[in-house]
């Protein structure tokens, strides 16, 4: 090891109490920024996982629909319509409503109603652990996500319930599928949907639209916003980007995750900086020798940098030891904490920066030596 | 004895500012020639730090010439005086100034380092330096692990290794028994001896007399005599 990272690192280690308490500083910093833009990814994936996981090449919706939950309504006509247009292939109807879910005890539950064509282009459920697609087109029938089984009040399949009225059957349950707004998805039939909304036969919350295998699906979408009125057509990913903005931005929940973030930077941060700060204090007549003996600034501040980033690599591994056990411990709940392998690099990154920066406090501190010093100590 | 290796001329100091400004020094002339020990020595306030100061090139004098081996230095900056240093300057300090976190042999090894000599070379020149000292038993040890004497000779292995041209001691022996200040001085002398080095030593310390080739005298930010080494003939200056 060069001789100047070695003694960066035994000033570092040196002094044991203050080494941990700069490690702690950096790992609750970095766990909590974790935390936050973990929660950022997983609510960004679940407010946008029904859109995701729809093999539509295009939607359509009523204008202004700002989320998947957004419970506005087409004209049922205007499936016609769309698939008047060359090149659409398919244009499949679906369902969405919030509805009481009452148990057998009597209390009630709000779910969210996803209804569709079970078989072909629609939002069948997914990652089934119990029951077919197929159990849910016997009448009743509906697939709920294991993680809700508490707050609807069931077990598992074959549980009844009550939707307006009208008897449900847990026929097929989901694992993962959990809504942003933690309201229970309930899907069943695009028939039994409408029973359960009160939506009229007539009308449709959201068109799917299938374009033919080689058509341009710009120039289908120019086409069905030609022939549709009061309807926008988005691809998938523009409607989930418009998703994503809404719940995250245009309800505020971002700024506080972000806000969380920007907290934790500062934090680890300011502790960082004040511990290179005393520590390159305690050790202002090394460095005031260093210089007597001739080094440039830039050796100087090569060793305050390494301590930093030495700082950082350490700080770094602690937290993404807690942060995977968060990610492990949140994975089956209904709000989990997801850390993808950009996240990680970015964090790593992250850490570097601030420890990095937080050692410019030392530099010019050390930057301010009198070498001359070293005769009057 | 060849020429001169660092040489000062005329040169004034003012320290502090405003009401608390003070003259350190009044027109000093200096000249330290290769092969040359030459003690410094004066009264607590003379002005014997701020010339160590100044012929080290760790601060500038306000007005005067100060020439290291023969190249002028007004006028150059930090990063420059640094050079000057690492390049022709060697120090040792009274408290030693050592790296309590590194071995001796790094604490050696930290002048080639900052040099930019980081290959074998340079820790075989640490070793040899110690070995120069009588140290090289102790290369692994750390300075908690080494007495006082011990510990000022690591510091002069360190002054030496880079074959510095201008060895500058401030009170080398001030912290010594009388056994280990004789061993350091004889260690300082037999330095002196090459044609190629000055030693400049500051102290208070008599004993060591005997190991100068010539001893200088300053009081009050002057120099008020010198007089030769041996002959101990004093040459009172006006």
């Amino acid at each position: 090891m060069p001789l100047k990272f070695r003694l960066a690192s035994r000033n570092l280690f040196h002094d044991r109490l203050r080494f941990i308490a700069t490690i702690v500083g950096i790992v609750f910093s970095i766990v909590l920024v974790t935390v936050q833009m973990g929660l950022y990814v997983g609510f960004g994936r679940m407010v946008t996982t029904m859109i995701d996981h729809s093999p539509a090449d295009l939607w359509i919706m009523p204008i202004g629909t700002k989320c998947f939950e957004d419970p506005s309504l087409l004209d049922d006509r205007q499936r016609f319509r769309a698939l008047a247009v060359n090149g659409v292939v398919e244009a499949a109807p679906v369902i969405i409503g919030y509805a009481q879910w009452r148990l057998p005890s009597g209390t009630t539950t709000p779910v969210f109603v996803v209804g569709s064509e079970l078989r072909g282009l629609g939002l069948p459920p997914w990652d089934l652990v119990a029951g077919r697609i197929d159990d849910l087109s016997i009448p009743g029938a509906v697939a709920v996500d294991q993680t809700y089984f508490e707050r609807l009040g069931i077990t598992g399949t074959g549980a009844t319930a009550e939707i307006r009225d009208l008897k449900v059957q847990v026929m097929a349950v989901t694992k993962g599928i959990r809504a942003f707004t933690t309201t229970p998805y309930a899907f069943t039939g695009l028939d039994r949907a409408r029973a359960y909304t009160g939506i009229s036969p007539d009308k449709a919350s959201y068109l799917l639209v299938r374009v033919a295998p080689g058509s341009d699906v710009d120039g289908v979408r120019r086409q069905l916003r030609a022939n549709l009125a009061d309807v926008e057509v988005l691809t998938a990913s523009e409607f989930g980007n418009r998703s994503r903005s809404f719940w995250l931005f245009g309800t505020g929940a971002g700024a506080a995750l972000f806000g969380g973030a920007v907290l934790g930077i500062i934090v680890g941060t300011v502790i960082v900086a004040q511990t290179l700060y005393s520590s390159t204090k305690d050790h202002l007549d090394e460095f005031a020798t260093l210089r007597a003996i001739g080094s440039s600034g830039a050796y100087i501040y090569t060793v305050i940098i390494w301590q930093a980033l030495l700082s950082a690599v350490i700080g770094f591994a602690g937290a993404a030891g807690i942060g995977a056990i968060v990610v492990a411990m949140t994975a089956e709940s209904a709000l989990p904490v997801i850390v993808t392998p950009a996240l990680s690099v970015g964090l790593f990154v992250l850490t570097v920066i601030m420890c990095v920066a937080s050692a410019i406090a030392a530099i010019m501190q050390v930057m301010r030596i009198d070498p001359a010093l070293v005769f009057t100590r | 004895m060849t020429g001169a290796v660092i040489d000062a001329v005329d040169i004034v100091k003012f320290l502090g500012r405003g009401a608390g400004e003070v003259q350190a020094l009044r027109g000093v002339s200096l000249s330290l020639n290769g092969g040359e020990l030459v003690l410094l020595m004066g009264p607590s306030g003379s002005g014997k730090t701020t010339l160590l100061s100044i012929l080290g090139c760790l601060m500038t004098p306000t007005r005067g010439i100060v020439r290291v081996r023969g190249q002028p230095v007004a006028g150059a900056d930090p990063e420059e005086l640094a050079k000057l240093r690492r390049d022709n300057i060697g120090f040792i300090f009274q408290s030693y100034h050592l790296f309590p976190t590194l071995t001796a042999e790094d604490n050696v090894r930290l002048t080639l380092d900052v040099r930019g000599q980081r290959s074998r070379r340079a820790s075989k020149a640490a070793r040899e330096a110690l070995a120069m000292v009588g140290l090289s038993h102790k290369i692994k040890a750390f300075p908690l692990e080494l007495s006082g004497g011990e510990q000022q000779r690591v510091a002069i292995a360190r002054a030496i290794v880079g074959n510095a041209s201008v060895i500058l001691a401030d009170e080398p022996t001030g912290a010594l028994d009388t056994q280990n200040g004789q061993a350091i001085m004889t260690l300082l002398a037999e330095i002196a001896k090459d044609p190629s080095r000055g030693v400049l030593v500051v102290t208070h310390d008599p004993r060591i007399l005997p190991f100068a080739n010539r001893v200088v005298h300053i009081e009050d930010g002057r120099i008020v005599s010198e007089e030769s080494g041996g002959t101990a003939k004093r040459v009172w200056k006006s």
